[in-house]
């Protein structure tokens, strides 16, 4: 049976790993290759890296850096940011990355996700969908780590990455980001209903019942940053918690 | 330290990097990532890894002109070879994505689209399952464990036109072969480099069949 994974998201800006709250006010938290070296004793199933300031800045990803750094990675790893044509894409995979996440390109080039789907397959296309609720109740999307309003609907938006070759979606909530006060599960269970690609849920996990609920509403793999680096709980807790609800996970 | 001489066939796609990397981490002699003819010549094992589209796979192995090295090298010389995900697929008889497309013929089979069982079910298949051993004394099997878990990427499969070929399969889809043998020739669905534990144990037997 297919286990649900668990998987850290590392946030890279400036150099350093960073963790903020919705999507802002953010922390230095440590350094990049040292975290993965932990991150893979430690029986996580896949590893997403971020770098959060890349678009913003108009620059590329320190591909150096990620050819470093998957060099101690003998998990999956997803890696995005600033990613904005199929040379970018093809030099990621180069240095080491399974996937390639995509986010703030979508909304100015859908088809962008046709065109790396047919060259590498859609396995390794990950769309990264980033939400807020606004006051007709229904959720939209934004892009360049959360500092723009695109006015593209949620749902409407994840099936046209499904229907343009997308492999799996990582739908983040901005305002639950890094709060802990839980994974949005209305989100979880309007997507997970309306796509067939795996879904990934992030944005605020902060107890192990998050995980089993968010697993309940549709979610294939669960992603978390600020429970790793803010308090005790370790991927194998999680693991065995979601066991002891009958969730399949990876021994 | 294990005494071979690892090619890493470089057809301009995949993770390349990460397979090396792994080998690395099991302690080989040597690994080169290479398309070049001296280096199939002297190799010991060949790894064909790969990420990617079929055809667009099988177009970058002709343009290359690997496509007869390949098949040299495993099919007279009899150099063990081990196809991962796409590499295995791109083994069989005939591919299917995106049109049709000839492969590199080494164990007779196609390679089809996953098809979903049961609503629950999302293709590609992401993640990490289980592999059900179908037959029990594979060297590439041993001391690797029944319903091991190892990580999958993958849309489609690969059908063997004969079952004596399968030696393990998982359970996702309709069941699907999850790994491939015919003599010192080997296909994996998953990816052993991205496998943690069990895919370092995988590579090792791999080094050891000569």
């Amino acid at each position: 049976m297919l286990k649900t994974r668990i998987i850290p998201t590392l946030l890279w800006k400036d150099y350093g790993l960073v963790k903020g709250q919705k999507f802002d006010s953010w922390r230095v938290i440590g350094s990049i290759l040292p975290s993965v070296k932990v991150f893979n004793t430690r029986q996580v199933d896949e590893l997403v890296i971020l770098d959060i300031s890349a678009t913003q800045q108009q620059r590329k990803i320190d591909f150096k850096t990620i050819k470093e750094v998957a060099g101690f990675c003998f998990v999956p790893l997803s890696v995005g940011g600033g990613i904005r044509d199929v040379e970018d894409a093809k030099e990621l995979l180069r240095s080491g990355a399974d996937k390639v996440v995509i986010n703030s390109v979508c909304y100015e080039n859908p088809d962008f996700i046709t065109e790396l789907s047919k060259k590498f397959g859609s396995q390794c296309v990950v769309v990264s969908i980033d939400v807020k609720k606004h006051e007709d109740g229904k959720y939209y999307c934004y892009s360049h780590a959360g500092t723009v309003s695109t006015g593209q609907e949620m749902l409407a938006f994840a099936k046209m990455a499904e229907e343009k070759g997308a492999g799996e979606i990582i739908l983040n909530d901005i305002e639950r980001d890094g709060v802990m006060n839980g994974y949005n599960l209305e989100i979880t269970k309007q997507v997970s209903e309306i796509v067939n690609i795996p879904l990934i849920i992030s944005g605020g996990a902060g107890r192990l019942e998050d995980f089993s609920e968010a697993f309940n509403e549709g979610a294939n793999a669960l992603a978390a940053a600020a429970i790793f680096q803010f308090t005790q709980v370790t991927p194998m807790e999680i693991k065995d918690h979601l066991k002891t609800q009958g969730i399949p996970v990876r021994k | 330290m294990i005494s071979a001489e690892v090619l890493i066939v470089d057809y301009g796609m995949g993770n390349l990097y990460s397979v090396k990397r792994a080998l690395e981490e099991c302690k080989v002699q040597k690994v080169v990532i290479s398309n070049k003819k001296e280096d199939f010549l002297t190799c010991t094992h060949m790894i064909l890894p790969g990420v990617g589209a079929f055809g667009d796979a099988m177009q970058n192995i002709h343009e290359l002109g690997l496509y007869d090295l390949i098949r040299e090298n495993v099919l007279n010389d009899k150099v063990p070879f081990l196809g991962i995900c796409l590499g295995m697929q791109l083994m069989a008889t005939r591919g299917t994505e995106y049109g049709s497309h000839e492969g590199l013929g080494l164990i007779d089979g196609e390679v089809l689209r996953l098809e979903k069982n049961g609503k629950s079910e999302r293709i590609p298949h992401v993640g990490w399952n289980e592999i059900k051993k179908t037959q029990q004394s594979n060297p590439l099997l041993n001391n690797i464990g029944e319903n091991s878990d190892f990580y999958f990427v993958h849309s489609y499969h690969f059908s063997a036109k004969n079952q004596d070929n399968v030696i393990a399969s998982t359970p996702y889809s309709h069941g699907f072969t999850s790994m491939v043998a015919k003599e010192h020739i080997f296909g994996v669905q998953f990816h052993p480099e991205k496998s943690g534990k069990n895919g370092f144990q995988l590579l090792k037997n791999f080094l050891n069949i000569n």
